[in-house]
């Protein structure tokens, strides 16, 4: 008799237990540089979401090179949501999955991404070699660390940063090709993700100048010093956007696309933004980017669709196999 | 193929043993391996060749086959002398060296890449001293003999250029020369080098009539095996090579590169080119070593 | 004969430890090919392993031990022994099958089986794992399958979306990518050993009335135990080290399916070198349990 009495009582206790809280999981996959954003933002998804929902959810992480991670979901990673370094990764689930329809971008306000950075170059203490601008870099004897633009995202914003400068500055598309060709002669290491330059140019001591995202900068400033490492903000960088979207055919299945949807939302409101610029992103709400506006200098940048006619266009002339950086190297 | 038997042995088991083995090699590696052979089949020739022969894939091989047999060889010679001082002599610590071998292994490449880089960099622990060595010896090397480009060749630095390189594969590649050589150093029968000695050769002439012909079979499996890892090992190598292209830029390297870009038919088809050569080497050092086998039994 | 244990000395073979040697090298040769060995171990294992260390235990000893209480990292070294405890025992079993048909008979394609069980050395790590992307992929054959309108057996195709059975990016695939790269270890080990064993003892045993069983477990067994046990510990070792192929079938989720070197490129990543190197350190260490094995071996065999 006791048994049976046990097992019902046990079996009504989980019944409740499962009514009361459904513990609940997103997978988001991300790039490599916002490991520490996204910890910070998934314990406030969770909190925000307690209370809206009622349910305990628990966002699982995964990073790696943006173009990795993209295939990884490609090739069948059940991830809720990307959150990934740039939109041509993201258009890349449509056109070789068809996971997400083809107009995802447009979903979410501003190009879908909630928050920006930029391209800016760290130098070493006092700033021996003067470095102030693009100009600076090609100058002979200045060694130059930057990941390689075909393996990480952050590269091809560095090296499209560097060619639009000399474009607009030596006024034709050879000029830049040569110029760009100059600077990456003075390249000393080709990492293959923007971590891994970091770790060169601050653990090794190699290279007089390294090409960087905003973010990953200040990081590195908040890890191994600020003096060891003044930022140089050049005249001319370009606006990265890193693009966010749910992926359709995975939240179906999963029945998640109502949470993987508020969780990208959360991104817009403001503690949210406030988050990405406690992280150093470049927030896009205008509020919370006044007050942090000591934090992220004014910077003349253009974007990948006024300069190169968005990434599809862009990938297809500089990145692909023949394209002007296999150019620069096989003379 | 046919793998019919061609002498009757007494030994039972052939049927069992060989069918295991080829049912379990199909399934796990031959069956895998075709998918990416199949893959690459999907592009036409055109489409091939210029995947697997342009300028920066051609300077990958040359650099990745070229270091990876210099390692493999300063492997098959130290590794042998190391393996036969662990095997046949004792010494303070000898134990411990014994089990150090073991390490490239049991280090994630990663690991390894990220050590050695900060141990061999400029300001790393033996780089301080050694890379201006290195750089001095090149400059001399230039003014000597001038005609070749020695800068080119052996690198501006040790890490972050071609030597970086050479120490990452000779670090994966030294446990497989220890280890195939030691199992076969300690089933050696004394009986051997004594009946040598008996008859009245000297150390030099045992050594090398009597031992190294015993070891040579295990010394070219372990040479081999040690070259066939070097050739695809990518982890330990990409922090400390500089990747360079045309300059130091790996094969692996390469087929991730191509990977990133949603290239699979062209990640593959350098993998088949790779698969290909390593294959057609191993082949010819197993073939070699089969004859050497039977060179030597006479 | 007693065994000589001055700093250089000669030591007896492991496994004719009884019989004396009459044969020994001069001094000088013992110290030179001591001395050449031991700065190349220095040099190339001996400063990466002490780098190891020294990073780990930068911040003192209460952080290193931190490093291995965060829950990643506990999931971490559970999914690698896990990929381990499977994929050492499959691959013994199939390097005895291996080395005894190989080295025990004569065969036409032999040389090529050989070639073929040394692939996976020279595949790289990178398509190591693509290939079993490509087969279980949502692009590849398997994920094909599920997805075409008219597939061969749609009995097959309804029961495999319905268990909805994760290969890659979950512990199948990731113990598959393990198996491949360690495939040929324990045969590679073993082919030589028996080569250079022959078959005359097998042959006696046969005569004297055993059946194929015994002889290999008494005869055979014993004569390959120093190969065998190479075997496994390379094996092992390298299949909780494997970083490249595992990376690409992984999907690094953390606390799911990272393995113990992945999740040390993570931490890395994170500038938290202390805790990678912590981890590293365990896998370093994997290498004195070698050490402390062999040695129990040894005693164990030199008593019986």
């Amino acid at each position: 008799m006791k048994p049976k009495i046990l097992l019902l009582t046990g079996l009504a206790l989980a019944a409740t237990l499962a009514a009361a809280a459904k513990p609940v999981q997103l997978l988001n996959v991300s790039y490599d540089p916002t490991r520490e954003l996204y910890v910070e933002f998934n314990a406030a998804f969770a909190k925000y979401w307690k209370a809206k929902a009622g349910d305990d959810v628990t966002v699982k992480q995964s990073h790696g090179g943006s173009g990795k991670q993209a295939r990884s979901v490609i090739d069948g990673l059940q991830a809720d949501v990307v959150t990934l370094a740039l939109a041509g990764d993201i258009d890349a689930l449509h056109e070789m999955g068809k996971l997400i329809p083809k107009d995802w971008i447009q979903r979410l306000p501003q190009n879908s991404a909630p928050y920006t950075s930029t391209i800016v170059f760290v130098v070493r203490a006092g700033n021996p070699k003067g470095i102030k601008d693009w100009d600076d870099l090609v100058k002979p004897g200045v060694s130059v660390v930057t990941p390689n633009p075909k393996t990480s995202g952050g590269a091809m914003w560095n090296y499209l940063a560097a060619w639009e400068f000399a474009r607009r500055k030596y006024g034709s598309e050879e000029k830049a090709r040569e110029f760009v060709a100059q600077l990456y002669k003075n390249v000393a290491v080709l990492d293959s993700g923007a971590r891994g330059s970091t770790t060169t140019f601050v653990q090794r001591g190699i290279g007089d100048v390294f090409i960087s995202w905003e973010n990953e900068a200040f990081l590195a400033q908040k890890e191994f010093g600020k003096e060891k490492f003044p930022i140089v903000a050049p005249s001319l960088s370009i606006l990265a956007e890193p693009s966010v979207s749910i992926v359709d055919r995975v939240v179906r299945k999963k029945g998640t696309e109502a949470m993987a949807k508020a969780y990208l939302e959360f991104l817009y409101s403001d503690e949210g933004q406030e988050i990405a610029a406690r992280n150093f992103y470049r927030p896009r709400n205008e509020a919370i980017a006044a007050k942090y506006s000591s934090r992220f200098v004014k910077m003349n940048l253009v974007t990948i669709d006024e300069a190169f006619g968005g990434w599809a266009k862009a990938k297809r002339v500089h990145f692909a196999d023949g394209g002007t950086f296999d150019q620069i190297y096989v003379q | 193929m046919a793998f019919a038997r061609r002498q009757r042995s007494v030994l039972p088991g052939f049927g069992l043993s060989l069918g295991f083995t080829l049912a379990y090699l199909s399934l796990l590696v031959l069956i895998p391996l075709s998918a990416a052979f199949i893959r690459a089949m999907g592009m036409s020739w055109d489409e091939f060749m210029q995947a697997v022969a342009s300028p920066r894939v051609l300077a990958s091989y040359r650099l990745t086959f070229g270091v990876s047999f210099l390692a493999a060889l300063v492997n098959a010679f130290f590794g042998g002398i190391v393996a036969w001082v662990l095997v046949r002599y004792s010494f303070p610590g000898r134990k411990i060296v014994d089990a150090l071998v073991d390490l490239p292994f049991a280090l994630p490449t990663a690991v390894a890449g990220i050590a050695l880089t900060a141990i061999y960099a400029k300001n790393g622990w033996v780089g301080q001293w050694l890379d201006p060595l290195w750089v001095q010896g090149v400059t001399k090397l230039s003014v000597a003999i001038p005609f070749v480009d020695w800068k080119a060749w052996l690198g501006g630095s040790i890490a972050f250029d071609r030597p970086g390189v050479f120490i990452a594969l000779t670090f994966i590649g030294l446990p497989f020369v220890v280890r195939t050589l030691q199992p076969v150093l300690e089933e050696l029968q004394p009986e051997l080098e004594e009946a040598a000695a008996t008859l009245g050769a000297n150390r030099w002439q045992t050594m090398t009539r009597v031992i190294f012909p015993e070891l040579f079979p295990a010394l070219i499996t372990g040479f081999a095996l040690a070259f066939a890892r070097a050739v695809g090992e990518y982890g330990s190598v990409v922090f400390i090579a500089g990747n360079r292209p045309m300059h130091s830029e790996i094969t692996p390297l390469l087929i991730i590169t191509k990977l990133e870009q949603y290239d699979y038919r062209g990640a593959t088809a350098i993998a088949v080119v790779m698969l290909v050569a390593s294959f057609t080497l191993l082949l010819l050092i197993n073939l070699l070593q089969k004859w050497s086998r039977r060179y030597y039994r006479i | 004969m007693a065994a000589i244990v001055s700093t250089l000395g000669e030591r007896p073979s492991a496994t004719r430890a009884s019989q004396g040697r009459v044969i020994r090298n001069p001094l000088w040769v013992r110290i030179v090919f001591t001395t050449i060995a031991l700065i190349f171990v220095s040099s190339f294992l001996l400063l990466p392993l002490a780098a190891v260390f020294v990073e780990a235990f930068r911040k003192g000893i209460s952080v290193y031990f931190a490093s291995f209480a965060d829950p990643d990292a506990l999931s971490a070294i559970k999914l690698t022994l896990t990929a381990a405890a499977i994929a050492v025992p499959a691959n013994v079993i199939f390097g005895v099958a291996a080395s005894w048909c190989i080295a025990k008979f004569e065969f036409r394609g032999k040389s090529i089986l050989i070639t073929l069980i040394d692939l996976p050395f020279a595949v790289s790590p990178v398509i190591s794992g693509l290939i079993y992307v490509l087969l279980f992929g949502l692009q590849g054959w398997l994920g094909q399958y599920i997805n075409a309108e008219q597939p061969w057996f749609p009995a097959l195709q309804a029961w495999l979306i319905e268990q909805d059975f994760k290969i890659i990016f979950a512990v199948p695939g990731i113990v598959l990518a393990t198996m491949f790269v360690t495939f040929p270890f324990v045969a590679r080990e073993l082919i030589p050993v028996m080569q250079a064993q022959g078959s005359d003892e097998e042959y006696a045993a046969l005569t004297l009335g055993a059946n194929g069983w015994q002889t290999f477990w008494y005869v055979t067994l014993p004569n390959i135990k120093w190969g065998l046990f190479y075997g496994v510990i390379l094996c092992n070792a390298r299949a909780m080290g494997e970083f490249g192929a595992v990376s690409v079938v992984s999907g690094h989720i953390r606390g799911e399916t990272n393995t113990m070197p992945l999740h040390i490129e993570i931490l890395y990543n994170e500038y938290n070198f202390v805790a990678a190197f912590a981890v590293s350190s365990l896998l370093a260490l994997l290498a004195l349990v070698t050490l402390v094995l062999k040695s129990f071996i040894e005693w164990r065999h030199s008593r019986a």
